[in-house]
């Protein structure tokens, strides 16, 4: 299989970036290089990850100065164009600071900081970043965030159920979607969504910190090789038409 | 430079300064709101309600133009200082007169 080109993003206060980089280039053997903040275009990447940490310090709100970083212009015009781009934790929030993808992510309900594994039920395995899962798979990758409670109005997320933009929700272990396995009071235990064009995905959870056989979970890989093996298959669609 | 010469030309001019305040949008629960509502109760305060926690930005705008001053301000609130997401936000501008060199 070819070896996809990854780029990770770095903010003032990223600090899953290296995890990142670790996840796609030592344990996924894919090419990856970091991207400064500053740095005014995306090159040759395949794939964009905007990882998690607190970028800007969190001020006025996660990922609302992020968005203004010059690299954002290349990244919103990469997306726009159907670039891959995901977004962890802060990126998640940084993504829908700048418009990328919908609703907003509020404090967590509990007004704490949760720091722990999760299981998500996966939602959508038609997904460029689902589609070595199937339905019913259920996943257990850690959160650590303050501010992971997703809202977005009715209609939004009628919007987005309808759709399949939901690709994932915070479960009980085999699947059951109940209160008590939502860690942040998001609306309708969604997790992470992609965009409507299916190229864009946010997800609270660090799938990152999961790929590492020698941290004793390797459920993030699936959505890495999920992402990589997409692109052998439109590869191939390229290649027959 | 003669002294006296600088001085009679010192002029007033105004700056406007806008005082905004972001809250939570009323149809979204405030977390942070409840928990300081429970704590104003537990200080006997039991007529105290509907508690919400919000950010206060302030800032000058150098011009002497009101309208002007009043369109930077709501800009700035849609654009940066509240996520229309989540958020409402409310302001006042007003004018403040300084002195300076001609």
């Amino acid at each position: 299989m070819p070896k996809v080109k990854f780029g990770v993003i770095v903010f003032p206060g990223s600090n899953c970036d290296h995890d990142a980089h670790h996840a796609v280039g030592a344990v996924m053997n894919h090419d990856v290089r970091y991207i400064w903040h500053k740095e005014s275009s995306l090159e040759d990447v395949d794939v964009v990850i905007i990882p998690g940490g607190f970028s800007y310090g969190d001020y006025l709100r996660c990922g609302a100065i992020a968005r203004f970083s010059p690299i954002m212009k290349d990244v919103v015009r990469f997306g726009r164009r159907g670039g891959v781009v995901m977004g962890i934790c802060n990126g998640f929030q940084i993504l829908t600071e700048a418009g990328l993808l919908p609703g907003a992510l509020l404090r967590n309900d509990s007004l704490r900081f949760v720091c722990k594994d999760v299981y998500l039920r996966v939602e959508n395995t038609h997904s460029r970043f689902t589609g070595d899962c199937v339905a019913g798979d259920v996943l257990r990758i850690p959160i650590a965030h303050g501010d992971g409670n997703f809202f977005a109005d009715d209609e939004t997320l009628n919007r987005l159920e309808g759709n399949g933009q939901i690709v994932f929700r915070y479960s009980a272990p085999a699947g059951e979607l109940t209160d008590g396995a939502n860690p942040n009071g998001s609306s309708r235990n969604i997790a992470g969504i992609i965009n409507e064009t299916g190229n864009i995905l946010g997800m609270m959870p660090h799938p990152e910190r999961a790929c590492d056989a020698v941290l004793g979970n390797t459920d993030g890989q699936k959505i890495f090789k999920s992402l990589v093996e997409s692109f052998s298959v439109h590869e191939v669609v390229n290649n027959l038409s | 430079m003669n002294r006296k010469s600088q001085a009679s030309t010192f002029r007033e001019w105004s700056v406007f300064h806008s005082t905004i305040t972001v809250t939570l949008r009323k149809s979204i629960l405030d977390p942070q709101g409840k928990a300081v509502e429970h704590g104003v109760h537990s200080l006997g305060y039991d007529r105290v309600a509907h508690v919400r926690i919000g950010k206060y930005i302030e800032f000058d705008i150098n011009t002497n133009d009101r309208t002007e001053a009043e369109r930077i301000t709501k800009e700035t609130c849609e654009k940066l200082l509240s996520n229309p997401v989540m958020e409402d936000f409310s302001y006042t501008v007003e004018e403040k007169k300084s002195k300076v060199h001609a």
